[in-house]
C-alpha cells in the first residue's frame, strides 16, 4: 500500500463522522424542512457517480484502442463505484420526491439518464463476471457505448418535461447550506478515491499472481 | 465494385441464401413477434377494447424482442463450425463484414415489420397506414438504429458465455433512445391531427443516433473482433 492510503482511510472516517453533526447543525430548509436534508447525500454521491462513470468510459475507450491492461483495471473498479454510488444517487433520489413531488419516481430526464447509466454499469459488470476469457475487450466496447449514448437520452427524455431542480442552486447557496455540502461533497470524493484504490490494487495482485502462476508453467 | 461493397454483397448474399433454404430466422422469429403483439393484446385490452396510444408501444415492443431473437440467432449460426471465424480470417475489411452482416439482420427485421404493422392496425384499431411515407421513415431509421448497436453486440458476444442473456441485457439499455424515439414519433403518426413538427423532431434524433452508433461500430468492431 502507498504511504497516504492510511493516513487517508482516518482522514476519510473522521469526515464521515463529522458530517452528520453539520449535517444536523444547518438550518432547516424553509419549505421542505427535514427531507431537505437528504440533498447532503444524494447530491455528492450524485457527482460521484458521474465522476466514476467518466473515469471508467474514459479508461475503457484507452484500453480498447491499444491501451495497457491498467486502463482496464481502472475501468473494472470505476464500473463497481458507478453501480455502488448510483445506488445511493437512485435510493435517495425518490426518498426525496416522495416528498417534495408526492411521487416516488417521474420520467424526468436527469432521472431516466441516471438509471439508464446505472443499467449500462451493471450490465457491464454481468458481462466481466459471466463472460467469461476476453470479456474484458468486450466490456469496454459497451462502455463507449454506453458513453455515447448518454446525450441521446438526454435529448429525447428532456422533450417531455422536467421538474429536477438544477445545479444552478448550488453556487448561490448561503454558507449554512454550502458548508455542510461542500464538507460532505469532499468526504464522498475522498472515500471515492479510497475505494478505487483498493479495488485496482486488487486488481494488480491477482494480475501479478496470474504472472507467476504462468512462470511457473513455463 | 470497389473491393469494400464488393464485401459487402458477398457477406449479404451469403446470409441471404443460407436463410433462404432454411427460413428458419424469418419464420421463428414472425411467429415469436405475433405471439409478443398477442400478449400485449391479452394484458392491455380491457372490455374489448385496445387503449389509447398503445399501438405504437407494441409495436416497437414487438420489433425489439423479435430483434434480438434475430441477432442471436444470425451469430449462433455463424459459430456453429466457426464459420464467424472463416470469414474474419478472409482477407476483406472487417468494418465490410460489419456493413454486410448489419444489412441481413435490417432486412430480416423490415420484412417482419411489413407483417406487424398491418397486424397491429388491425388487432388495435390504430390508423397505422394512414401515412405510409412518414411510418415507411420512421420504422427505416429506427430499425437501423436497433440493428446498428445489435449486430455489434451480437458479433462481440459470439466468444462470450452465457452469450444468449448477456445480448439483451447489454443491447436493451443502450438502445432506450430509439424505443423513445420510435414509440414518440409513431404515437404521434397516430395522432387525429398528425404532428408533423414533433415527427420531424424524433425522426432527426433517429438519424443522428444512426450516424453515430454505425460510425462507432465501424470504428470498434476491428479491435473488438481481435482475439
Amino acid at each position: 500500500m502507498k504511504k497516504w492510503f492510511m493516513p487517508a482511510v482516518i482522514v476519510c472516517g473522521l469526515m464521515f463522522a463529522i458530517a452528520p453533526v453539520l449535517i444536523a447543525g444547518a438550518p432547516y430548509e424553509s419549505t421542505m424542512g427535514l427531507v431537505q436534508k437528504i440533498f447532503y447525500v444524494h447530491l455528492p454521491s450524485a457527482w460521484t457517480f458521474l465522476l466514476a462513470a467518466i473515469i471508467c468510459g474514459v479508461a475503457s475507450v484507452r484500453y480498447l484502442f491499444g491501451g495497457a491492461a491498467r486502463q482496464d483495471r481502472l475501468a473494472w473498479a470505476a464500473a463497481e463505484l458507478v453501480v455502488l454510488f448510483g445506488a445511493i444517487t437512485l435510493v435517495t433520489g425518490p426518498l426525496w420526491a416522495r416528498k417534495a413531488w408526492g411521487v416516488w419516481w417521474q420520467w424526468d430526464v436527469r432521472l431516466t439518464a441516471s438509471l439508464m447509466g446505472w443499467m449500462v454499469a451493471v450490465a457491464y459488470l454481468m458481462l466481466r463476471r459471466y463472460g467469461g476469457p476476453g470479456s474484458d475487450k468486450l466490456a469496454a466496447g459497451l462502455a463507449l457505448f454506453g458513453m455515447a449514448n448518454v446525450p441521446f437520452i438526454y435529448i429525447s427524455v428532456n422533450y417531455w418535461r422536467t421538474i429536477h431542480p438544477t445545479t444552478n442552486v448550488v453556487p448561490t447557496l448561503p454558507t449554512s447550506f454550502g458548508v455542510p455540502l461542500w464538507f460532505s461533497a469532499v468526504s464522498f470524493l475522498l472515500l471515492f478515491v479510497l475505494l478505487l484504490r483498493v479495488r485496482v490494487r486488487l486488481e494488480e495482485q491477482r494480475a501479478k499472481l496470474d504472472a507467476m502462476y504462468l512462470s511457473m508453467d513455463a | 465494385m470497389s473491393g469494400f461493397s464488393r464485401t459487402v454483397w458477398l457477406v449479404l448474399r451469403k446470409d441471404f441464401t443460407v436463410e433462404v433454404r432454411s427460413l428458419e430466422i424469418a419464420y421463428t422469429m414472425l411467429f415469436f413477434a405475433v405471439s409478443c403483439v398477442l400478449i400485449f393484446a391479452f394484458a392491455l385490452v380491457q372490455e374489448g377494447r385496445a387503449p389509447e396510444g398503445g399501438a405504437a408501444g407494441i409495436l416497437w415492443i414487438a420489433v425489439a424482442f423479435a430483434g434480438t431473437l434475430a441477432l442471436g440467432r444470425t451469430f449462433e449460426r455463424e459459430r456453429q463450425s466457426e464459420t464467424l471465424r472463416a470469414l474474419l480470417l478472409a482477407p476483406a475489411a472487417r468494418p465490410a463484414v460489419y456493413v454486410g452482416k448489419l444489412l441481413g439482420i435490417v432486412a430480416l427485421l423490415l420484412a417482419a415489420e411489413m407483417l406487424l404493422v398491418p397486424l397491429v392496425a388491425l388487432l388495435f384499431q390504430a390508423p397505422l397506414l394512414a401515412h405510409p411515407v412518414w411510418l415507411a421513415l420512421i420504422l427505416v431509421t429506427g430499425t437501423i438504429g436497433f440493428a446498428a448497436v445489435g449486430t455489434l453486440f451480437a458479433a462481440m458476444l459470439v466468444r462470450a458465455r452465457s452469450r444468449d442473456v448477456l445480448l439483451p441485457v447489454l443491447l436493451y439499455p443502450i438502445t432506450v433512445p430509439v424505443i423513445i424515439a420510435g414509440v414518440r414519433a409513431t404515437a404521434a403518426l397516430l395522432q387525429p391531427e398528425m404532428d408533423a413538427a414533433v415527427i420531424r423532431f424524433w425522426l432527426a434524433l433517429l438519424v443522428t443516433f444512426d450516424v453515430v452508433f454505425v460510425t462507432l461500430s465501424l470504428w470498434t468492431f476491428e479491435p473488438l473482433m481481435t482475439d
